[in-house]
């Protein structure tokens, strides 16, 4: 316990004190005309009183909490043999194997909400594998990937309402029109570094949002677009009553009518749609333009020198991220039926940003794991519905710190010599 | 002289007042991004905090009984500027000084983490509801004939002109003057062999980040006071104009940064003036596009290049 240690005990004490006294301890209102201050009640006095005493009490005896923590047993790391055999390629189809036969049989155990939960949960997946072809794979920041998510809803939401366009030509004007504005806004940013294309990302899809906000006489503005159709199977119908020269599902198969039938329906055709995006990317990821993305993120200048052009590389990988979010945004509307601007905030962006993160950049069994997490994480936790953001920021800082890498890094196929 | 003119001169006005705090926030991202190469994306919630300490301690003074004036929006500098520096030095220290060194993209994640950190820690304290104020310091000097339309320079227009360029004059002064001003243009030149030369790097970081966030503090009381509303969702635009202004002026330039801000704030005071309010934040996002794509060095700036 030396001197300089019970400086930076006091200095932080007293920081913990200004960060907290007066934004936490006080409470704001208003009455009538003017502004009254109160104070927040000695619970929180006690906590602030707790955060100071326990900031103090860690910068004083830092030395030897350091000691301590070096005295313990590291954690075990996971023998070498089980890595070994996780990692072999038969284990590795086994296992996709296994999550896709749980996935197809999930809504048959589930009851309704479960189903819809999984629904919601597919279409973060596909959301998450977009981006993260866009972040994980090429290394560009996309701070705006929900404009290119309201683009595809807006497109069939608007396609459905003006022309009466069905769901699966919808499906590809949406994915179309997205990877449209795609291309249109990477052609001048891609040139950018880093740091300003997230800035810039961030701003096209404040931009989008705005715009679809405000041109009323195209979107109805606020107050979004109602009464876009379902999905259809082959030109059935999943309603009691056929609209007309439509057929429905359980007329044709001579079934009772049930509203189950339906949210099964768009499950199973998520589920495809993340199947489809899986494969796709897959298939990417070992054709030239995929190895062109990830040699790109790791060295911009060794790609140029080796005749690559980063301009056209990133623009694949830009185009191609947003089709998914035109895909999956075309998708969302016909799921809910209602659209607005609301959807699609910056919120929604650091939302599936989050996923890609935490699952580990470029890692597609990392990015499925995360989506579940993110959005099964706030139903779980509904009593701390209030806390939900404010610990998912939390999260999104300690994973940085702590594993930059994500959950489930993602492993190159290599071969290592053994000596 | 024609009405049209006075409107003129009203908008220009209106947007040199919201300017100058553009400006006052810029210098905060332009000075961290010059010594560390980093945005820190949470900055625009250090001048959202900011605004809600003015408030608080607006009425923390009334309510002590210190009805005079002057004496209050003093104190509530110092008592505002206080509290966001003990902010920016903890963002530091918390989100951004453990990653220092590393790929680009993960302070920057982290970066915006603590920004959603920060909303929901007012939210939560505060309540997400407008909380509006009455404006302290009402009138102006009308320009113009007193018949028709005439331009009204508000009091609190003044001093909000007057605070910022006392607050830009200090900070140029600090800059260029000062032992330590000397030290962060050295950091901003080349960290590592500063550090070599046996300067406490860290600590100018450290420094950089309090005065940005005592700049924003500045801005924060004197918008809060100027709009007479906050709430919790008021910093993440206030930070993207606020980017937009640095890497508009050219982003690692403190004159940059103002001259930025004051264009910025003009453009999207003449667009709400003859086009529509509605469509300001999509002309300032369409000029932040246009400027990178042009000249991505922006105004005043240097242009970077880079090294293997």
């Amino acid at each position: 316990m030396t001197r300089h240690n019970f400086k930076a005990a006091i200095i932080s004490a007293a920081v913990v004190i200004a960060l907290t006294g007066l934004l936490m301890g006080v409470r704001l209102s208003q009455s009538g005309g003017g502004l009254i201050v109160t104070g927040a009640g000695p619970d929180v006095y006690w906590k602030i009183a707790a955060a100071a005493l326990f900031m103090f009490l860690f910068n004083l005896f830092r030395d030897q909490l350091d000691g301590l923590w070096r005295a313990l047993p590291g954690i075990p790391k996971s023998p070498a043999g089980l890595t070994a055999v996780t990692e072999k390629p038969v284990v590795r189809r086994l296992f996709w194997c296994f999550l896709i036969a749980a996935a197809l049989i999930w809504p048959f155990y589930a009851d309704r909400g479960g189903t819809d939960l999984a629904t919601l949960v597919l279409i973060y997946i596909m959301l998450g594998l977009g981006l993260n072809i866009v972040v994980g794979l090429a290394g560009l920041l996309d701070l705006g990937y929900v404009g290119f998510y309201a683009v595809g809803a807006y497109t069939y939401a608007l396609l459905a309402m003006y022309f009466d366009i069905g769901f699966w030509p919808g499906l590809f004007a949406a994915g179309a029109m997205a990877a449209l504005f795609g291309f249109l806004l990477g052609f001048p940013v891609l040139r950018l570094r880093g740091d300003y294309l997230a800035i810039v990302t961030l701003g096209f899809g404040e931009i989008i949002r705005i715009l679809l906000n405000n041109m009323t006489w195209l979107t109805s503005g606020p107050n979004g677009i109602g009464g876009i159709p379902k999905p259809t199977l082959f030109g059935l119908e999943f309603s009691r009553r056929a609209s007309d020269g439509m057929q429905t599902f359980h007329e044709f198969f001579g079934i009772e009518y049930s509203s189950v039938h339906r949210v099964m329906f768009l499950y199973f055709l998520a589920l495809v749609l993340v199947l489809i995006t899986l494969y796709v990317i897959n298939r990417l990821l070992r054709m030239p333009v995929g190895r062109a993305w990830e040699a790109l993120r790791e060295d911009e200048i060794a790609c140029r020198s080796l005749g690559i052009n980063p301009t056209a590389v990133k623009l694949n990988a830009f185009t191609i991220g947003a089709t998914f979010a035109g895909f999956a945004g075309c998708f969302f509307a016909a799921r809910q039926g209602f659209i607005s601007p609301e959807s699609f905030t910056f919120i929604e962006s650091a939302i599936i940003l989050a996923i890609v993160v935490l699952g580990g950049m470029g890692s597609q069994v990392g990015v499925i794991l995360a989506a579940i997490i993110m959005t099964l994480l706030p139903e779980v936790a509904r009593q701390f519905d209030e806390y939900r953001m404010l610990l998912f920021g939390l999260l999104m800082v300690l994973m940085m710190i702590w594993r930059p890498q994500g959950l489930l890094p993602m492993k190159r196929p290599h071969l290592e010599l053994r000596t | 002289m024609p009405d049209s003119l006075y409107y003129f001169v009203q908008q220009l006005l209106n947007g040199l007042t919201v300017g100058s705090t553009y400006a006052l926030i810029a210098i905060g991202y332009t000075m961290v991004y010059g010594i560390i190469g980093m945005i820190n994306f949470a900055h625009g919630e250090v001048y959202m905090i900011g605004s809600y300490i003015a408030f608080i301690s607006i009425a923390a003074l009334a309510m002590f009984g210190i009805e005079f004036l002057p004496l209050m929006i003093i104190g509530t500098f110092i008592i505002s500027m206080i509290v966001t520096s003990a902010y920016g030095y903890s963002i530091e220290r918390v989100a951004y000084r453990p990653l220092r060194g590393g790929n680009r993209l993960i302070p920057l994640i982290s970066a915006i983490g603590m920004s959603i950190f920060l909303q929901n820690l007012v939210r939560l304290a505060q309540g997400s509801r407008d909380i509006a104020m009455p404006n302290l310091i009402p009138g102006g000097i009308n320009i113009g004939p007193p018949e028709g339309f005439s331009a009204t320079l508000s009091y609190m227009q003044m001093i909000i002109f007057a605070v910022t360029l006392i607050s830009m004059t200090l900070l140029t002064l600090f800059i260029t003057r000062s032992r330590m001003g000397r030290a962060c243009r050295a950091c901003a030149e080349d960290l590592k062999m500063t550090n070599l030369l046996g300067i406490n790097t860290n600590g100018i970081i450290a420094l950089t980040f309090v005065i940005g966030a005592a700049l924003a503090a500045v801005a924060g009381v004197l918008l809060g006071m100027y709009y007479g509303v906050v709430n919790p969702y008021i910093g993440f635009m206030a930070g993207l104009k606020a980017f937009t202004a640095a890497v508009l002026g050219g982003i690692g330039s403190i004159p940059g940064a103002v001259l930025g801000g004051l264009l910025l704030g003009v453009t999207e005071a003449m667009t709400a003036g003859y086009f529509s309010s509605e469509y300001k934040d999509v002309v300032a996002f369409s000029l932040l596009i246009l400027v990178l794509l042009f000249r991505p060095s922006g105004i005043l700036g240097r242009p970077e290049v880079e090294k293997v």
